[in-house]
C-alpha cells in the first residue's frame, strides 16, 4: 500500500515566551542575551526556603491571548508541579498547570488553498521556561539559568490537522495574533516561539487515531516541514512492514533532515504531576476580564476581512499585509496620507507588497527599524499622480529613501529623478528614435501596429525612463502615424 | 492493597533512589500499609465537593506581583557552591541527546 493511501494526523504543542520584563515566579529579567546566570536569584536557582510569586503580567497576557482565541477563560486555575530531573531543571520540577489550566477550547481559523478551516484548542496554560544546556569545550555540559522561570504560555491544538500546509497555515496565523496581542515577539530562531508536533499516521477512511509520536526541535517552518514528512514516512513504512509505532518523543536533526528517539526522554512520560503546594489557586476577578476584553486589539482576521470588505483589495493582498501587525499598521498610516476608496487603498497595497517588501527583505529590516515613513510612501504616491515622478522614477525614489532617509521631493530634486514632461525634450528624443530606425518605421507605416511598445520602450531607454509615458505615446503616435 | 518490587523499583528509580534488595521489601510493605490508609477515604460519599487543591481555606488566591524588575544574586554569589564552573556557568556531566 503506497503512502498516499494513509493520511497523517497532527495536533501541535506552541511555546510562547510571553514579553514580560521579569520571570513569572521572581524579579530577574528576561532579557535575552546576557552572559551566564547572570538574571538569577535565589528563587530561579531553587535555593532551600523560598517562594514562587506569580507575576501579574503573564496572568495578563494569558487571559488577554484566551480571549483573543475564544477560549473559556477559567476564573479559578491551578498550577502543578511537574517533576523530571534534568541539569537545566534546577527544582527537579517545573510548576506549570495540569488538570485547571487557566483557558479551555477555543481555535484559530486557516486558510489553505482558498479553503477556510477551523482548528480547535484544547487548551492554554502557563509555565515557567527551563535553563539552556551547552557542550562545553571541557567535555561536559554547562548549564545557564538566565531562561529559568521565563513565562510561557503552552497552546495546545486538538488533532486537527491534516497536512503540512495545514500545520504551517496554524502557525503563522497563531504567530501573527500572538505579535498583534503584544505578548509574543514570534522569533522561531531565538526560540521564543517554539513548536512540538504529535505526528501519527492512518490508513484513509479510518476514524480512531493512530499511536502518535512528539517531534522537538524544530525552529523553523522548513524545519516543522521536512520533520513532519520524514516521521509520517517513518511511520506508514513501519507499520506497512508489519511494525507497531510506540509513542515516544523523537528529536528532529536538521543536518540529516530526520528524527530520532530521545534518550532522556525513556521513562518521561511519568510526571507525577500534582497541585503546586506553594502556590495558592488563581482566581481571577471579572473587572480584570473585562478590563482586558476592552484593550484587545483588531485582530489579523478582522484587520483583512476589513480590508476586503471596505478597502476592496484581493484576499492575497489583505493576507500579505495583515501577516506582520507592523506592516498593516504602516499601510493603514499610509493610506491615511495618501487617499481614500478602493483605487487608492490597491495602490499603496501594491507599493507595499511588492516594492517595500523586496527592499525590506533585503536589508533583514523590521517596519519600526524602516528610514520610510508611511507620509514619505504617500509622498512619492502623490508625485507620481501629479506627474513629477514616471514609475521607474518612483522606484528610485523609494529606494533612495528606505535606504537612506529624506524627504521625497527632496530626493527627487537632488538625484534629478523628476519626469521629464517637457514637449521639446521629449520630441528630440523621439526624433532621434525614429532616425535611427528606419526599418521598424517602415514595418510600422505598414501595419506592424505592436512596434509601438518598441518605440516607447527606445525613446524612454533615451530618457533614462524619465519621459511622461502619456507624452511619449502621444508623439510617437503623432510623428508615425502621419 | 498490595505493592509489587516491580512498582516500587519503578517509584524508586522515577526519584533516583537506589534501593537495596532489603530495602525494596521493606518499602513495599510500608508503601502498601500507606495507601490501605489512605484509601479508606474512599468509602465517603465526595461527589458534592469540590476538590481540594491547596491547603489554604477555599476562597483564599494567590497574589499577585507587580511585572518590576527586583534586584538578584551576583554571578559569584550565584555560582559560590557549584562544584565545578564554566565561566559564569554551571558545568554538569555532559548531557548526551
Amino acid at each position: 500500500m503506497p503512502v498516499s493511501d494513509f493520511e497523517v494526523v497532527m495536533g501541535l504543542e506552541v511555546h510562547a515566551q510571553l514579553l514580560t520584563r521579569t520571570k513569572i515566579f521572581c524579579g530577574c529579567s528576561t532579557e535575552f542575551g546576557a552572559e551566564p546566570n547572570h538574571h538569577v536569584c535565589p528563587v530561579c536557582l531553587a535555593m532551600p526556603g523560598v517562594l514562587p510569586r506569580l507575576n501579574a503580567r503573564v496572568v495578563e497576557f494569558a487571559v488577554r491571548t484566551g480571549l483573543a482565541l475564544g477560549c473559556d477563560i477559567r476564573r479559578k486555575s491551578v498550577f502543578a508541579r511537574k517533576n523530571y530531573f534534568y541539569p537545566d531543571l534546577p527544582k527537579g520540577y517545573q510548576i506549570s498547570q495540569y488538570e485547571l489550566p487557566i483557558c479551555l477550547g477555543g481555535g484559530v481559523s486557516i486558510e489553505v488553498e482558498g479553503v477556510e478551516k477551523f482548528v480547535r484548542l484544547t487548551r492554554i496554560h502557563m509555565e515557567e521556561d527551563a535553563g539552556k544546556n551547552v557542550h562545553d569545550a571541557l567535555g561536559g555540559s554547562a548549564v545557564d539559568l538566565n531562561r529559568a522561570g521565563v513565562p510561557l504560555l503552552e497552546i495546545v491544538s486538538e488533532p486537527d490537522l491534516r497536512s503540512v500546509d495545514e500545520a504551517v497555515a496554524y502557525l503563522k496565523a497563531l504567530r501573527a495574533i500572538l505579535m498583534t496581542l503584544g505578548v509574543n515577539d514570534g522569533n522561531l530562531e531565538e526560540g521564543s516561539f517554539r513548536c512540538d508536533a504529535n505526528v501519527s499516521v492512518r490508513r484513509k477512511g479510518e476514524t480512531a487515531l493512530g499511536q502518535r509520536c512528539e517531534i522537538k526541535n524544530m525552529n523553523s517552518f522548513r524545519f516543522l516541514k521536512q520533520a513532519v514528512e520524514y516521521e509520517a514516512r517513518r511511520q506508514v513504512e513501519l507499520i506497512e512492514a508489519g511494525g507497531k509505532v510506540e509513542q515516544e518523543t523523537r528529536l528532529f536533526d536538521p543536518q540529516k533532515g530526520e528524527t530520532r528517539a530521545m534518550r532522556s526522554k525513556e521513562d518521561a512520560h511519568d510526571y507525577r504531576y500534582f497541585p503546586e503546594p506553594d502556590l495558592p489557586p488563581l482566581i481571577l476577578d471579572e473587572e480584570l476580564v473585562a478590563r482586558v476584553r476592552a484593550s484587545l486589539p483588531e485582530l489579523p482576521r478582522a484587520r483583512a476581512a476589513r480590508y476586503r470588505d471596505q478597502l476592496r483589495l484581493p484576499a492575497y493582498d489583505a493576507g500579505l499585509l495583515v501577516a506582520d501587525r507592523d506592516v498593516a499598521t504602516f499601510f493603514d498610516a499610509a493610506l491615511a496620507a495618501y487617499g481614500e476608496g478602493p483605487e487608492a487603498a490597491k495602490k499603496v497595497a501594491n507599493w507595499m507588497n511588492g516594492e517595500v517588501a523586496k527592499l525590506a527583505n533585503e536589508t533583514g529590516l523590521a517596519p519600526p527599524r524602516w528610514k520610510l515613513r508611511p507620509e514619505h510612501l504617500a509622498g512619492i504616491l502623490k508625485l507620481q499622480d501629479a506627474g513629477a515622478l514616471g514609475g521607474p522614477g518612483a522606484k528610485q525614489v523609494l529606494e533612495v529613501v528606505f535606504r537612506e532617509g529624506g524627504d521625497p521631493a527632496e530626493v527627487v530634486k537632488a538625484r534629478g529623478l523628476a519626469q521629464v514632461s517637457d514637449e521639446g525634450a521629449i520630441e528630440a528624443a523621439v526624433d532621434a528614435v525614429l532616425a535611427a530606425s528606419p526599418a521598424e518605421v517602415e514595418r510600422y507605416r505598414g501595419g506592424n501596429l505592436k512596434l509601438m511598445g518598441f518605440f516607447v520602450g527606445q525613446v524612454m531607454k533615451q530618457m533614462r525612463g524619465k519621459g511622461n509615458p502619456g507624452l511619449v505615446n502621444a508623439l510617437l503616435k503623432k510623428k508615425l502615424g502621419g | 492493597m498490595s505493592l509489587s518490587l516491580e512498582e516500587v523499583r519503578r517509584v524508586a528509580s522515577l526519584a533516583r533512589l537506589r534501593l537495596s534488595p532489603e530495602e525494596e521489601e521493606l518499602f513495599a510493605g510500608q508503601l502498601s500499609a500507606i495507601l490501605d490508609h489512605v484509601k479508606q477515604l474512599e468509602e465517603l460519599d465526595v461527589s458534592a465537593v469540590e476538590p481540594m487543591t491547596h491547603a489554604l481555606a477555599a476562597g483564599e488566591a494567590t497574589e499577585l506581583r507587580p511585572d518590576e524588575p527586583l534586584p538578584g544574586l551576583e554571578p559569584e554569589a550565584a555560582l559560590a557552591n557549584a562544584p565545578a564552573r564554566d565561566g559564569t556557568a554551571f558545568q554538569v556531566p555532559r548531557i548526551i541527546e
